[in-house]
């Protein structure tokens, strides 16, 4: 099967069809709850104070109705609209966003104390058009400055995504430093080929003090 | 499903819009009431992050003015249940966002605010 990022854009390859099809599969569910549960371990969020986090490409709510139950105010953005109807349908708590995380994030300084994202920062290393502002590097540019600033300090974010190569590993983390982050990679099941798991691991500031988890 | 919560911490993002581009102004607003679980310990942790005069004046145009002119020194339950109610249980389902300074209108429907911008428009 081809990576869905190869074959056409998010908010056409998640069209009415593939998001029903994505979000009934309980394989999927079953992976994105688990990788939904170690994201939030390694965002390690102060116990007694709760928290309100951002969602990014929060789908269809399938992270969403675990940041309900875990009791998480939060807001989920995410350029699929098919996805979003179906996050509606499924009456997820988080306000929602139809929004182009590549375009960058109108959200005032401080606003989250933390972030998390599951498998979906891949798309951004796919260029959709030739436009100068279309490149990955400047997508990746836009929304790593615009999230770190999102953020309050100190405080993580936590993308799960899926790399092809190192090399991409390396863009990724290097735009995000610039940016400002600190922190780097986590890599789940490193030898196993099915179930490894990658997590970019971002601080704003100390990042809330503890080291990353192994 | 966009509340003041999140109404209260989104600016413009077009490009070089910086100043002036903060609170966007709800127009032709639809809302509805929904229920939330009431969680002190949260909304005391929030008070901080929030831009007063913009919550107050967003309150009002959705039709609510329990909020104070100015944001209280002594936080009291009564005081919580109201700002509980504003951010939290006041959903805009359809309108718009504007943006004071560039005009941009970030539509909302089905309860889905639309922040994408045209080519021109990215920074
Ligand atoms: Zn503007």
């Amino acid at each position: 099967m081809s990576r869905p990022e190869l074959v056409a854009p998010p908010e056409i390859y998640y069209g009415d069809i593939e998001a029903k099809k994505y979000t009934n599969n309980t394989r999927v569910q079953q992976i994105q709850a688990d990788m939904t549960y170690r994201a939030l371990e390694l965002l390690n969020l102060p116990q007694d104070e709760p928290a309100f986090l951002l969602d990014i490409g929060c789908g269809s709510g399938l992270s969403g109705e675990i940041l309900d139950e875990e009791g998480y105010n939060w807001v989920g953005v995410d350029i699929a609209p098919s996805m979003l109807e179906v996050a509606l349908e499924r009456e997820v708590e988080g306000d929602l966003f139809l929004h182009d995380i590549g375009q960058g994030f109108g959200f005032r300084p401080g606003s989250f104390d933390g972030a998390i994202s599951i498998s979906v920062i891949q798309w951004l290393l796919n260029a959709e058009t030739s436009h100068p502002t279309s490149s990955p590097p400047h997508r990746l540019t836009r929304f790593f400055t615009t999230l770190h600033s999102a953020l309050r300090n100190p405080s993580r974010a936590v993308l799960q995504f899926y790399p092809t190569s190192d090399d991409q590993i390396q863009l990724i983390t290097s735009i995000a430093q610039k940016a400002g982050f600190g922190g780097g990679v986590v890599v789940d099941y490193p030898n196993s080929k099915k179930a490894k798991k990658v997590f970019l691991c971002l601080f704003v500031g100390s990042g809330g003090a503890q080291q990353v988890p192994k | 499903m966009v509340r003041l919560i999140t109404h209260n911490l989104l600016a413009c993002h077009a490009k070089g819009c910086t100043t002036n581009n903060f609170p966007l102004k709800l127009q032709d607003v639809v809302v509805e009431v929904r229920e939330a679980e009431f969680n002190a310990d949260f909304l005391r942790g929030f008070l901080p992050r929030i831009e007063w005069t913009a919550l107050v004046n967003a309150a009002k145009e959705l039709g609510d003015t329990s909020l104070p002119l100015e944001m209280p020194e002594m936080v009291d339950d009564e005081f919580l249940k109201n700002l509980h109610h504003v951010l939290l249980e006041i959903h805009v389902d359809e309108g718009a966002m504007v943006c004071p300074n560039c005009g941009h209108k970030y539509p909302i429907m089905n309860g889905i605010p639309n922040m994408l911008l045209a080519e021109h428009e990215i920074g």
